[in-house]
């Protein structure tokens, strides 16, 4: 019995400092392990300048347009606080619309964003149409009550 | 030994002796039943359940995807648990019940990160992107390859079964990761839908034809499981008098399969 | 039909069919080749088993089973 539980130390022992050491390791690489960075951390110079990054955050209301070149996209990437211009060249996936998540990797030229790939980032809800059209309805009316 | 009766009479399963036929008496009625509940859930995915309102019919993936991205961990965890068991308490049945869960999990890993990245593509508009969830879960398939690999790459048993349990236990801490990846960083993989925490961010019929995808998973890895351990516990016992009498009767049976008898 | 207006509808899955079908395709693939695995391998252990019994009991004869004879090694 005595064995048994100074293997049981050894082996609880032995996860505890690897879970330690993975830590300290995920805290060190944190700024790495983020996929995309927010409008208002590049507002405060965390990221990345000179280099290629990524940009997420929502697609702000009315504000995709066309160029008259019939290829180039422009709209601006918000997280509500802060606004980030966005140019792309290309097709832009299916669910990339206004008010949806969004994900773009390129360049800060100027205070615009480069885009070479703009991806869609959808949600967690999953619901039919209907009840989507009820929420957007009673979102609505929400608003103008409030207005 | 004086332990109580009923005690006694769960421990007897510990025994491989035991063990054995108990696995094979089980493992079809949980084929069965993984049958019954995937033909259910692959009705209440595809004819109950509404398309959904953002992505149309593609998230009808979500029905393995999700079931076996929980299976991926849930089954590494186990792992886990009977490599420590074995480690500590000195079992050797508890390492072979690890080793015999590991090509399963391995099995639903694949699954999660292909069907995921079917869906990645018309949803996101990339197969594959390099975010913290997709990256921990690539790097539990090379835990599950790894494992497999090293426990039959090694010759001795004892010595492959503590080499397998250390991996099991080592690669056990990516688990939380891949599970809290989304909360901790940004990620382009969207948060859970399904936690315990909160209420559930699904239409009702939706998820319900998750939950029994994901219900029909576990009772598919139970019963693929005992019967995988049973030629393993075999194998380990071959020195034993009540594996001689089982290779007799497993030889005389399959002689009168082939006519021969 | 429940969601669908027809078969040909369902098999289109709103124009997805490669994502949708591929997944669970490739699944139950995997699962039928997992279940074809493990059944092959409990007949290879069973048969190697019982050739090394026979192998070993020529030596030990202690482990014999009752009514073992070399003579039947021949037969099989």
């Amino acid at each position: 019995m005595k064995a048994r539980s100074k293997r049981l130390m050894l082996v609880g022992g032995g996860v505890a400092l690897l879970v330690a050491a993975v830590a300290l390791v995920l805290s060190a690489f944190q700024q790495n392990l983020v996929f995309f960075h927010t409008p208002t951390e590049i507002a405060e110079g965390k990221a990345p300048t000179g280099k290629t990054f990524r940009v997420g955050g929502m697609v702000e209301e009315g504000s995709i347009a066309r160029e008259p070149d019939g290829v180039t996209v422009r709209f601006a990437i918000t997280d509500t606080a802060k606004v980030i211009p966005v140019t792309y060249k290309g097709t832009l996936p299916d669910l990339f619309k206004e008010g949806k998540g969004a994900v773009v990797q390129g360049k800060l030229e100027n205070g615009v964003f480069r885009a070479t790939e703009v991806l869609a980032k959808h949600d967690e809800n999953y619901m039919p149409p209907e009840a989507a059209h009820a929420v957007e309805q009673a979102q609505k009316a929400a608003t103008t009550l409030s207005q | 030994m004086t332990k109580p009766e009923r005690g006694r009479s769960l421990l007897r399963f510990a025994s491989p002796q035991h063990f054995y036929p108990l696995a094979g008496r089980l493992a079809p009625w949980f084929a069965a039943i993984a049958i019954l509940l995937t033909a259910i859930g692959l009705w209440l995915g595809f004819f109950v359940a509404p398309t959904d309102a953002t992505q149309g019919q593609v998230y009808r993936v979500i029905f393995i995807h999700v079931p076996a991205a929980w299976m991926s961990m849930f089954i590494y965890l186990v792992m886990a648990f009977w490599s420590a068991v074995g480690l500590v308490m000195n079992t050797r049945l508890s390492f072979v019940m690890s080793q015999a869960l590991a090509p399963t999990g391995a099995m639903f890993c694949f699954v999660a990160l292909w069907t995921g990245a079917l869906w990645g593509k018309p949803t996101w508009g990339a197969y594959w992107v390099w975010d913290a969830r997709l990256t921990s879960q690539l790097l539990l398939l090379f835990l599950y390859f790894g494992f497999i690999a090293l426990t039959r790459a090694i010759e001795d048993p004892r010595r492959a079964d503590r080499a397998g349990a250390i991996i099991a236990l080592v690669g056990a801490v990516n688990v939380p990761i891949i599970y809290f990846s989304v909360q901790w960083w940004n990620t382009l993989h969207q948060g859970a839908s399904v936690s315990l925490t909160k209420a559930p961010s699904m239409a009702a019929t939706m998820l319900t034809g998750m939950l029994v995808m994901a219900f029909a998973s576990w009772a598919y890895t139970l019963a693929v499981v005992f019967w995988r351990v049973r030629p393993m516990i075999l194998e380990r016992e071959r020195h034993t008098e009540w594996v001689a009498a089982e290779l007799e009767r497993a030889g005389a049976s399959s002689q009168a399969a082939g006519g021969r008898a | 039909m429940g969601q669908w207006e027809s078969w040909s509808a369902f098999w289109d899955m709103g124009g997805a069919a490669f994502y949708v079908w591929g997944s669970y395709g490739l699944t139950f693939a995997l699962i039928a080749l997992e279940l074809v695995l493990v059944f092959q391998r409990r007949k290879d252990t069973v048969q190697r088993l019982l050739r090394w019994r026979r192998a070993v009991g020529k030596d030990s004869v202690k482990r014999n089973g009752e009514g073992y004879t070399p003579a039947m090694e021949s037969e099989q």
